[in-house]
């Protein structure tokens, strides 16, 4: 069992943070690369390469986040548990990021439309109400939080379940017609809360026949 | 009306000018064809074409635009050409597999002159002429490109097409081959597009064989494709091998994956919204200033070709055959 000690975590805090930053860096330097060149890597659309990059990391983040209690209890390895807030703080930040990118540059000034679009297109309403339910869990990601909400914050943070859901559904339904890749993200969230509703049934079955006996 | 209720009118219920400007032609068809003004009249059929004739004189002024370019490395690396691909990037990045030499089309269906014919015969005695369209992706942006090719047509005319041709079907290559997207079924292959003949006979209606002077490269639908400006971008269908004189409407690609999303006509329309997003704007991909802030404009109705082809759909609803 991996028990860091203070310098240990901080180091591997570190290089979680580098990581979680790259992608976010290799996007900015490309960026710069197509404000100054006129080409960047970012094809033809780079407004709509940015979108897309940021949101698919801010899906890999929200999926790396869940992945952890499951790899906690798999590998016997509780410190990773140490690394689920900041991956999920990752995934809030590049979901942030995706969505100013599409009202700054998407949408470029036609503010009128983006309240039709939330109303009328549903893949925006998913994924606009997921983004928007991270806030809370954002906000009460603090130690102090977790202490004062007690209880309920545990049940507060349960809705990292709908929000996956939805940013899978929200990568779903704005495809045309090649639905492998949001496919396999919805396949990698279905094992992610699959585990746990397995866990949840066996816990209730044990219950049941601890009593029954 | 006081100013303030003048103010209240939806932008939808105001006539659209191209029909404002036709309305005495638009009165005309009603006068003269009273049974096809009813909406729902026919549910399984459209109505057939008014019989309201667009003059050289008026189709020619669309034949060329002068909004900036894009650039030729932005058209022919970012395209929907899923035989080789459903990333943008695929179709430019694949090998060159795809053999444009000898090509030949089979044409056929309702035609005195029917037959399979080489691609230099089938242009033999015209000279390419450059055409600047603005093209209009269904998935909300659009790029100005300079196309090279023949009027679709003049070379429909030499097969001689009869009065029972009504429209015209187009189908692509689909050799898993020489085009490895084929193996994915993201299109019930192979891919088929059509137009009503009015449409297919509209002077603007291009069949390109070349993007600024050269010819096209196998991203871009080499060695023959449709240009179809006033329509969504999957109706410029690529790589053409088969042309059909049929009766009856078509079955397209899209329409047949997805028949809520992409109806028969597709012309590019603010109005419609397609399903799952707007259609009321676009983002133009063209110019010179920096395309992280590429332009984000309002759609033309019939992409801006309203002069040259509002005639062809005055008492259509156009909600209905979208």
């Amino acid at each position: 069992m991996w028990r860091p000690g203070p310098r240990a975590l901080f180091a591997s805090k570190t290089l979680v943070h580098l990581l979680a930053l790259t992608p976010a860096a290799i996007l900015a330097w490309q960026i710069r690369a197509e404000f100054l060149t006129g080409s960047g890597g970012l094809g033809a659309d780079p407004v709509a390469a940015i979108e897309h990059r940021l949101g698919l990391w801010a899906l890999r983040l929200l999926l790396i986040t869940l992945a952890i209690t499951p790899l906690r209890q798999l590998t016997n390895q509780p410190a990773l548990l140490r690394f689920r807030r900041m991956l999920g703080l990752y995934a809030f930040a590049y979901a942030t990021l995706h969505l100013t990118a599409y009202l700054v540059l998407d949408l470029r000034g036609f503010w009128a439309q983006i309240f039709e679009e939330i109303v009328k297109r549903p893949y925006i309403t998913v994924g606009f109400a997921a983004w928007l339910m991270l806030l809370p869990l954002a906000i009460t990601s603090t130690q102090a939080a977790i202490r004062r909400l007690g209880r309920n914050w545990a049940r507060l943070h349960q809705l990292v379940y709908v929000i996956a859901v939805l940013a899978v559904l929200h990568f779903w339904w704005l495809v045309k017609s090649d639905i492998r890749e949001p496919a396999m993200y919805a396949g990698i969230l279905a094992v992610l809360l699959g585990w746990r509703a397995w866990k949840k049934l066996r816990a209730i079955s044990a219950r049941r026949t601890a009593t029954a006996g | 009306m006081s100013l303030r209720d003048a103010l209240k009118i939806p932008s939808s219920q105001i006539t659209d000018e191209a029909v404002y400007r036709k309305r005495r032609q638009f009165l005309a068809a009603f006068a003269a064809v009273p049974a096809l003004a009813l909406p729902g009249c026919s549910e399984a059929e459209p109505p057939p074409p008014p019989k309201v004739a667009i003059t050289p004189a008026q189709a020619r002024s669309g034949f060329r635009t002068d909004e900036p370019l894009t650039r030729f490395e932005d058209i022919t690396t970012y395209n929907n050409f899923y035989e080789f691909g459903t990333d943008k990037a695929d179709p430019s990045q694949a090998k060159r597999t795809l053999r444009t030499r000898p090509w030949s089309v089979a044409v056929g269906g309702h035609c005195a002159k029917p037959g399979t014919v080489s691609l230099d015969d089938l242009i033999k005695g015209f000279t390419p002429e450059e055409r600047v369209y603005r093209l209009r992706c269904v998935e909300g942006w659009s790029m100005v490109i300079p196309w090279l090719g023949v009027p679709l047509s003049a070379v429909l005319k030499r097969f001689q097409p009869t009065a029972q041709a009504k429209f015209v079907a187009f189908t692509t290559l689909a050799d898993p081959k020489q085009m490895p997207g084929v193996a994915y079924r993201s299109i019930d292959w192979p891919y088929r597009e059509g137009l009503r003949i009015d449409e297919a006979m509209n002077p603007l209606t291009l069949l390109a064989t070349g993007i600024y002077g050269k010819p096209l490269l196998q991203q871009n639908g080499a060695p023959l494709r449709l240009v179809v400006p006033w329509k969504y971008g999957f109706k410029s269908i690529k790589s053409i091998v088969a042309i059909d004189f049929v009766e009856k409407m078509p079955e397209t690609a899209w329409h047949e994956l997805q028949p809520s999303e992409y109806g028969f006509f597709s012309n590019v329309n603010p109005s419609v919204d397609h399903p799952r997003w707007s259609q009321k704007t676009e983002r133009r991909i063209a110019g010179t200033t920096s395309k992280l802030f590429a332009e984000r404009i309002p759609t033309r109705m019939f992409n801006g070709y309203a002069d040259q082809v509002a005639g062809m759909y005055t008492g259509l609803d156009l909600k209905k055959w979208f």
